[in-house]
C-alpha cells in the first residue's frame, strides 16, 4: 500500500492532464450544453480516450484490457473531474465494467469486456428507484418464464441511460422489499421491446435518464451471476463507483480551489490584492487542509482496490462522505470568493458547483455514508 | 545488509524478549516517563524498559549511532513503530529533547554540543524545557525581550519566560534570547542552552483551568551562561526557532491521530462506546444527531491518519518537516478538541464532575475526561495558535500576499 504515486503513475498523470487541458477543457461541457448535444458527450473525443487506453485500464488482459489497475483510473477520473468533461467512464467502465468483471460468466466477460475496452459498447447500470440512494430498495421484478425472465418496473437517474447499448438492470427475483436477498442482475438491450427511456435534463448538463421496463423479455443467459444473490456483487460495484466518484470530486474541488487562489492573487480592492485579507486567507487555509484530507482518503481507498480489498466498504464510505462534505463547501466558496463574476454563466465556476451537487448525491451523500460508516463500525 | 523483512523479524523477536508485560498496557498520565535528574518511575518496569530501549538506541531510532541513536533508515523506523504498536508497547521515554531540541541540534549544533547533549537525551538523563513565549511575546514571538549581554566568556541573561512546559521539573532549557537590540526584531535573536540550576533561575507553576500545572513562569536574573552554549550563529536564532517549531507542530499533530480500530467494534473507551453505554444502547447508537457527529469525527480522524502517513511518505523525498506541519498541527488539535467535546456530550452530566472521594459518583475515567477536555482547549494555543497556523498555511503554502500596512514594521 502506498499513499504516494510512483514514477509511472506520475507520468500518466502528466499526460492525462495535458490531454484534458488541450482536448477536453471546461468549454467542452459548455459546448455539449449549449448545442444540446444528442449524446451528451463527444463520441469522437471518447474514441481518443479509448485510444489512450482509458477504457481498458481496469479490464484484465485476457479480456482485451490492459490490467493497469484502479490507480490508473483514479488519475484519469481526477483529471477529467478537473475539466468536467462528460465521458462514459463512470457508467460504462467503472460501474458496468467492474460489475461484469466481478459477476459475469466467461461468455459475458469475453464478449462485453473486450468491447468496453475497445470503446465499442456503452453501458448503464439501472439500479436506483427513488430520489435518495438506496441500493436495497428494489421493487422492479423479474419473473422466470419458459424463455428466461420477464422484467417490470421503473428505474430513475440512470447515468448514460439514453445512450447505453446495454443496460444492467437490478431486479428482485424473490424476497421482501429492502431485503438484500433475492436481488438479481440482468443484461437488457436498451432497444428491447418494453424498454422506455426518458432522457433527463439535469443541472450539471450530464447524462441521466428515467427508464420504464414493461414486460421486457430477456433470455436465461441475460442473468449476471447467481440468481437471488446479486446484491454482494452490486455492493462491491457501488463501492468501486463511490471511490471513483470521489476521485472525480477531488479533481473538481482541487480545480475550484486552484482557481480561487489564482483569483485572490489577481483581484484588487481597497488598493490591495484581496488575498491579503485574513478573512479570506483563513478560509483558503481551511479549504487547503480539508483538501489534503480528501486526497488522502481517495488515495487510501484506491490503494485498497488494487491491494488487500478487505477494507473497501469502510474506505469507500470514508472517501464519499468526506468528498461530499468538502466539495459542498469548496464549490460554495468557489462562487463566493469570486464575487459577482462567480454568479455569471459566462464564467466557468458555476459548472463546478452544478456538477458538485449531482456528484454528492450520486451513490450516497455524506449522511448516507456516515450512517453506513457507523454501522460498519458497530454503532 | 539486512532486508526490511529480516529487520522486522529480529525487531519482533527482541521486543517479545525485552518488553515487559506491564509495558504493553495503556498508560495513565502519571505513568509517562520523562526522565531527567528527578526521574520518577511509578512502575519499576518503566525504568527497565527505558534502559533496554535506550541501550538499543530505540528511544531515538533515526539518530546517528555516534550520539547513541540506532541509525535506522526511515523505512526501518516505520517497521519499528509498527512492531511497537503491534504489541501495544508504551513509549519508553517522552521528551522535548527527543521531539524538539535533538533534531535542531543535529542540524545546527557544533560537534561538541552534539556530543555533550544528544547521548543524555537518548538515555533520558537530562530533561529539557522550552523557553520561547514571554509575557509580551505570544503569537508575536519575535518581539521577545529576554536580554543576553556578553560579559567576558559568558552571556548574562535577564528577563522572563511564560508557558514553559514543566520548567519546575526540567534540568536544562533551550531558550530564545535577544542579543542585538538595534536590528529588526527577527534578526536580533539567538538560541542558547543552559542548566536550570544556574544561579538566578526561578520557576513558578501556573494553575490551568483543568486544575493541573504543566506550565510555569520562568524568571532569569543575571544568569551567567557560557558563550559556547549558543547554538548556530549569533543573531540567527530565529531560523532555528522556526525549524524547532515545525518539529513541535509535527509532534503536537500526533495528538489527533486515531487510536487503532482493529476489528471495527466500539471499545469501551471510544466515544461511540461511551455514548452507547451511557444510553444503554446495544445495536445502534440511539441519538441520531450525536451518531452523525461521531461518525464525521471518526471519518475525519481516519482521513487525518492517512494524511499523516502520506506526509511521512512524501517527507522521504524531501528533507524534513515542511510548511504542511502547520496544517497537520492545526487539524490534529481541532480533532482532539472535537473529540473531547463529543466525549462530554456522550457522558452527559457524568462528564462534568470535578473530583470524588471514592469514585462511587464519578469514575476516575470520567473525571479524567473532564480534566482532559479542559486541557485540550490549550491545543490550539500552544506551539502557535490556530490563527497563526492558518497564517502560515496561507502565506507559506498557498503563497497569498501580505497585507502591505502590516509589513512596514518588518513583521
Amino acid at each position: 500500500m502506498s499513499m504516494v504515486l510512483n514514477e509511472d503513475q506520475r507520468m500518466l498523470q502528466e499526460s492525462v492532464r495535458a490531454f484534458c487541458q488541450e482536448n477536453a477543457p471546461v468549454s467542452e461541457l459548455r459546448r455539449v450544453r449549449d448545442e444540446q448535444d444528442e449524446d451528451g458527450f463527444s463520441r469522437a473525443l471518447w474514441q481518443q480516450m479509448v485510444a489512450l487506453g482509458w477504457a481498458g485500464m481496469t479490464i484484465p488482459e485476457q479480456y482485451g484490457g490492459f490490467g493497469f489497475g484502479y490507480t490508473g483510473l483514479e488519475i484519469v477520473l481526477e483529471e477529467t473531474g478537473r475539466t468536467l468533461v462528460p465521458t462514459p467512464l463512470l457508467a460504462t467502465v467503472l460501474l458496468c465494467g467492474t460489475l461484469l468483471n466481478l459477476g459475469g460468466s466467461e461468455t459475458q466477460k469475453s464478449t462485453l469486456l473486450a468491447k468496453i475496452a475497445a470503446g465499442e459498447v456503452l453501458m448503464a447500470l439501472a439500479h436506483e428507484e427513488g430520489p435518495l440512494h438506496n441500493p436495497v430498495r428494489v421493487a422492479t421484478k423479474a419473473q422466470a418464464n419458459a424463455d428466461g425472465f420477464i422484467i417490470n418496473g421503473s428505474k430513475c437517474f440512470v447515468l448514460d441511460g439514453h445512450v447505453a447499448d446495454q443496460l444492467i438492470v437490478v431486479a428482485r427475483t424473490s424476497g421482501e422489499q429492502d431485503s438484500t436477498n433475492g436481488i438479481s442482475l440482468f443484461l437488457v438491450d436498451r432497444t428491447a421491446p418494453g424498454v422506455a427511456v426518458q432522457r433527463l435534463c439535469v443541472v450539471d448538463s450530464r447524462n441521466a435518464a428515467n427508464i420504464r421496463l414493461s414486460n421486457v423479455q430477456v433470455a436465461k443467459d441475460a442473468l449476471i451471476g447467481e440468481l437471488d444473490r446479486g446484491y454482494s456483487v452490486l455492493e462491491k460495484v457501488l463501492d468501486v463507483g463511490r471511490i471513483g466518484l470521489a476521485a472525480e470530486m477531488l479533481g473538481n474541488a482541487q480545480e475550484v480551489f486552484d482557481r480561487v487562489i489564482e483569483y485572490l492573487k489577481q483581484r484588487e480592492q481597497f488598493g490591495v490584492l484581496i488575498g491579503a485579507f485574513q478573512g479570506l486567507q483563513h478560509r483558503a487555509a481551511h479549504m487547503y487542509s480539508e483538501l489534503e484530507l480528501c486526497r488522502s482518503a481517495v488515495r487510501r481507498a484506491f490503494s485498497e482496490l488494487d491491494g488487500a480489498q478487505e477494507e473497501i466498504p469502510v474506505l469507500a464510505s470514508i472517501a464519499k462522505a468526506k468528498l461530499s462534505e468538502v466539495l459542498e463547501d469548496v464549490s460554495n466558496e468557489g462562487v463566493q470568493m469570486h464575487g459577482g463574476i462567480g454568479m455569471t454563466d459566462e464564467f466557468d465556476i458555476g459548472f463546478f458547483l452544478k456538477r458538485a451537487r449531482v456528484a454528492q448525491a450520486l451513490l450516497g451523500d455524506a449522511n448516507f455514508h456516515r450512517d453506513r460508516y457507523a454501522r460498519l463500525n458497530g454503532f | 545488509m539486512q532486508t526490511l523483512e529480516e529487520f522486522r523479524q529480529s525487531t519482533r523477536a527482541w521486543l517479545e524478549e525485552n518488553c515487559p508485560a506491564s509495558m504493553r498496557t495503556a498508560m495513565e498520565e502519571d505513568e509517562v516517563v520523562w526522565g531527567g535528574r528527578q526521574a520518577k518511575f511509578k512502575n519499576p518496569d518503566s525504568k527497565l524498559w527505558l534502559e533496554r530501549m535506550a541501550a538499543k538506541g530505540w528511544t531515538t531510532p533515526t539518530w546517528p549511532k555516534e550520539y547513541g541513536g540506532a541509525g535506522l533508515s526511515k523505512e526501518e523506523n516505520i517497521v519499528l513503530l509498527q512492531e511497537l504498536q503491534r504489541i501495544n508497547a508504551r513509549q519508553a521515554l517522552n521528551s522535548f529533547g527527543i521531539s524538539m531540541l535533538g533534531p535542531v541540534l543535529l542540524e545546527y549544533g557544533t560537534l561538541e554540543q552534539k556530543a555533550e547533549h544528544l547521548p543524555k537525551i537518548v538515555r533520558g538523563e537530562i530533561r529539557w524545557c522550552q523557553g520561547y513565549s514571554e509575557p509580551g511575546a505570544g503569537s508575536d514571538l519575535a518581539s521577545l525581550s529576554t536580554k543576553a549581554i556578553l560579559d567576558g566568556d559568558d552571556y548574562v541573561l535577564n528577563g522572563a519566560k511564560v508557558w514553559t512546559s514543566y520548567a519546575d521539573k526540567a534540568d536544562w532549557i533551550f531558550c530564545l534570547v535577544r542579543t542585538d537590540f538595534e536590528a529588526a526584531k527577527h534578526s536580533g535573536i539567538s538560541f542558547i542552552l543552559f542548566d536550570m540550576q544556574s544561579p538566578g533561575v526561578t520557576t513558578r507553576p501556573i494553575r490551568l483551568i483543568s486544575g493541573a500545572s504543566p506550565f510555569c513562569e520562568t524568571f532569569f536574573e543575571d544568569v551567567r551562561v557560557p558563550a559556547k552554549q549558543l547554538v548556530g550563529k549569533l543573531n540567527d536564532g530565529w531560523t532555528i526557532a522556526k525549524r524547532l517549531l515545525q518539529h513541535e507542530r509535527t509532534m503536537i499533530s500526533g495528538f489527533g491521530l486515531a487510536t487503532s480500530n482493529a476489528g471495527r467494534k466500539p471499545d469501551s473507551a471510544s466515544i461511540e462506546g461511551v455514548a452507547m453505554r451511557v444510553r444503554g444502547d446495544t445495536a445502534l447508537l440511539s441519538d441520531a444527531v450525536l451518531r452523525n457527529e461521531i461518525a464525521k469525527h471518526k471519518i475525519d480522524s481516519e482521513a487525518f491518519a492517512f494524511t499523516s502517513q502520506r506526509s511521512l511518505e512524501e517527507a522521504k523525498q524531501s528533507k524534513g518537516p515542511n510548511a504542511t506541519s502547520s496544517m497537520l498541527k492545526n487539524y490534529g488539535c481541532e480533532l482532539n478538541k472535537r473529540r473531547y467535546e463529543l466525549l462530554l456530550k456522550a457522558l452527559g452530566t457524568q462528564g462534568l464532575g470535578w473530583s470524588s472521594q471514592d469514585y462511587s459518583d464519578f469514575s476516575a475515567q470520567e473525571l479524567n475526561t473532564t480534566r482532559e477536555w479542559l486541557r485540550s482547549k490549550g491545543n490550539s494555543i500552544e506551539g502557535g495558535t490556530a490563527e497563526i497556523q492558518l497564517n502560515v498555511i496561507a502565506k507559506r503554502v498557498l503563497g497569498l500576499p501580505d497585507m502591505p500596512t502590516l509589513t512596514k514594521k518588518g513583521a
